[in-house]
């Protein structure tokens, strides 16, 4: 019975796979550019949770890894001859250094606390980038990144944030799946016990925080392919909350419902905001509904409804 | 050879007094016990060892070394593994998981080795951890603590709550965990139960340590025995 749906959902990913590399063919422009985004968000809200939904750490400023990155990548191409992949790599690498020395700080913290330290080291990240006029562009942002031809175009952008999603997906799951994830769920369930086995916590959550980190930069950088500007408003504050929602509709316990919760947002965002300028209230309700009825999200309540049928097996084999 | 010792343990929770001056030795390959009725402080006195409530005077030595004050996850590391009274297991993993994010000491112990000791548990590898029954997730926080190919077992009330035959099961495994040479130190109230097991036996009451010597002289000792344990 494992085996059969195991075969099953390998057959469902790659039939949603082959559909979004056919999507350019028959999608207006516009729509491509915003599955691209929600790629970028998707891969984004992943990134957090690594941390959030399977170590259980609050990490409520996460775009700072992810402007960082976006902001390092636009620094090479924009004031050094570096080759492009190298500085799309440096993007991640800047910004899982900077995780590390902003973990070194936080994890001594637990829960709230954690998420305030986090909050208030982050916006002073954003505060440098925001006023050094000089090196970043302040307020202005740079614009018109030169990225090569090849990705640069609009199917180009695409089919290069689909591949670079696709792999950080896999890379994730991996890690997830492996014994290094699975000690960090160890400790979103109970840290003391995790370390009367053995597991130094601190250690374990701050290699958790730089991979996370890492993979957000890699999302930054891909905007950067995308749109071609970055902008201080990347590392506000308030763009990490939306990514923690995302989190948090799509449902945190389950591997994609970041990426769902990232499509659904920024759907909204986008086809709402067109109707009405109260599209945050529209944007609000649905939080609430989501909270009260599916506490573990969209893809949470699917996964349960689905699961009952494989209990039920499980029960009268063993 | 003294292997764990305890001298003058005092231990608080908050501003309450709970540990006064606990003394106690446990040899190599020995199992000792630790009696005493419900909220004595037997399992204050393993939380003190595992560092997880600190003592705040006294001296706890393992292998002759000074632990007191080291971090749990060290500690673990130094051969000394814990089975909570709680004995929780991590439930969204499997149980094959839960026994491989453990931290290994060295290749003594292996995941084949637990499910040899604990069959049923090599029955019911891949489920969730949380939907085992009470003597499964017993065998499984044996067997994580196994993992760790620790040289002492702290066995906090390893058969409460279980139903005879599965006690009768466990009773059998813990002899044989002494005779692959582990020291135990085992906190019971089921006086019978634990009598059957022990070398040695420490008997607290209200966190003081009220007595000490072998399984005999308890026998034979009805005061003690009406006193704190009311057998």
């Amino acid at each position: 019975m494992r085996k059969g749906t195991s075969t099953r959902n390998i057959g469902i990913g790659i039939a949603v796979v082959a559909v979004f590399f056919l999507l350019p063919a028959f999608l207006p422009r516009f729509y491509v550019y915003l599955i691209s985004l929600m790629l970028v968000y998707g891969l984004l809200a992943t990134s957090l949770n690594i941390v959030l939904g399977y170590g259980g750490v609050f990490q409520f400023h996460h775009c700072v890894f992810y402007g960082v990155g976006a902001y390092a990548t636009a620094l090479f191409l924009t004031k050094t001859g570096v080759p492009f992949i190298l500085s799309f790599l440096a993007g991640a690498v800047a910004a899982a250094v900077l995780s590390f020395l902003m973990g070194i700080i936080t994890v001594r913290l637990s829960k709230l606390y954690f998420g305030m330290l986090q909050i208030s080291l982050g916006s002073l990240v954003w505060a440098i980038v925001y006023r050094w006029y000089s090196f970043t562009g302040g307020d202005d942002g740079i614009h018109g990144i030169p990225v090569p031809e090849i990705i640069s175009s609009y199917n180009g952008s695409y089919y290069f944030t689909l591949a670079v999603t696709l792999i950080c997906l896999f890379l994730i799951y991996k890690i997830i799946k492996s014994p290094f994830g699975s000690a960090l769920q160890g400790i979103r369930d109970n840290p003391v016990r995790s370390g009367m086995i053995g597991i130094n916590v601190k250690r374990h959550l701050l290699v958790a925080l730089v991979i996370a980190g890492f993979f957000g930069g890699v999302a930054g950088s891909l905007f950067v392919v995308v749109d071609k500007t970055v902008f201080p408003d990347m590392l506000f504050w308030t763009l990490s909350l939306e990514v923690f929602i995302m989190c948090l509709i799509g449902g945190w316990f389950s591997f994609f419902g970041p990426m769902v919760g990232a499509a659904i947002v920024i759907a909204l965002r986008t086809f709402v905001s067109g109707y009405t300028v109260y599209w945050a209230l529209v944007y609000g309700i649905v939080m609430v509904f989501v909270i009260f009825f599916l506490p573990n999200g969209i893809l949470g309540f699917l996964e349960q409804r689905a699961k009952p049928a494989d209990e039920k097996k499980l029960i009268e084999k063993g | 050879m003294t292997f764990l010792e305890l001298t003058k343990v005092n231990t608080f929770y908050g501003l309450s007094h709970i540990l006064f001056d606990v003394s106690l030795s446990v040899n190599k390959g020995e199992i000792v016990g630790l009696l005493g009725r419900n909220g004595a402080g037997k399992s204050t006195t393993m939380k003190s060892i595992m560092a997880l409530v600190p003592p705040r005077s006294g001296f706890i030595r393992f292998k002759g070394q000074d632990i007191k004050g080291k971090d749990p996850y060290l500690l673990f590391r130094t051969g000394i593994g814990y089975v909570p009274d709680d004995r929780r297991v991590f439930a969204d993993l499997s149980v094959d998981d839960n026994l491989e994010i453990v931290y290994r000491r060295n290749g003594d112990w292996t995941k084949e080795k637990v499910y040899q000791l604990f069959p049923p548990l090599a029955e019911i590898k891949d489920r969730r951890a949380g939907h085992l029954s009470g003597g499964e997730q017993q065998m499984l926080t044996i067997g994580r603590a196994l993992m760790g190919s620790p040289e002492l077992l702290l066995l906090d009330e390893p058969t409460e709550g279980l139903a005879p035959l599965i006690v009768k099961a466990l009773e059998n495994q813990i002899l044989q965990l002494k005779s692959m040479g582990i020291s135990i130190l085992l906190s019971e109230q089921n006086v019978k139960s634990a009598l059957k097991l022990v070398d040695r036996v420490y008997v607290i009451d209200n966190g003081r340590i009220r007595f000490e010597g072998t399984v005999k002289d308890l026998e034979t000792n009805e005061e003690i025995k009406k006193r704190y344990l009311m057998v």
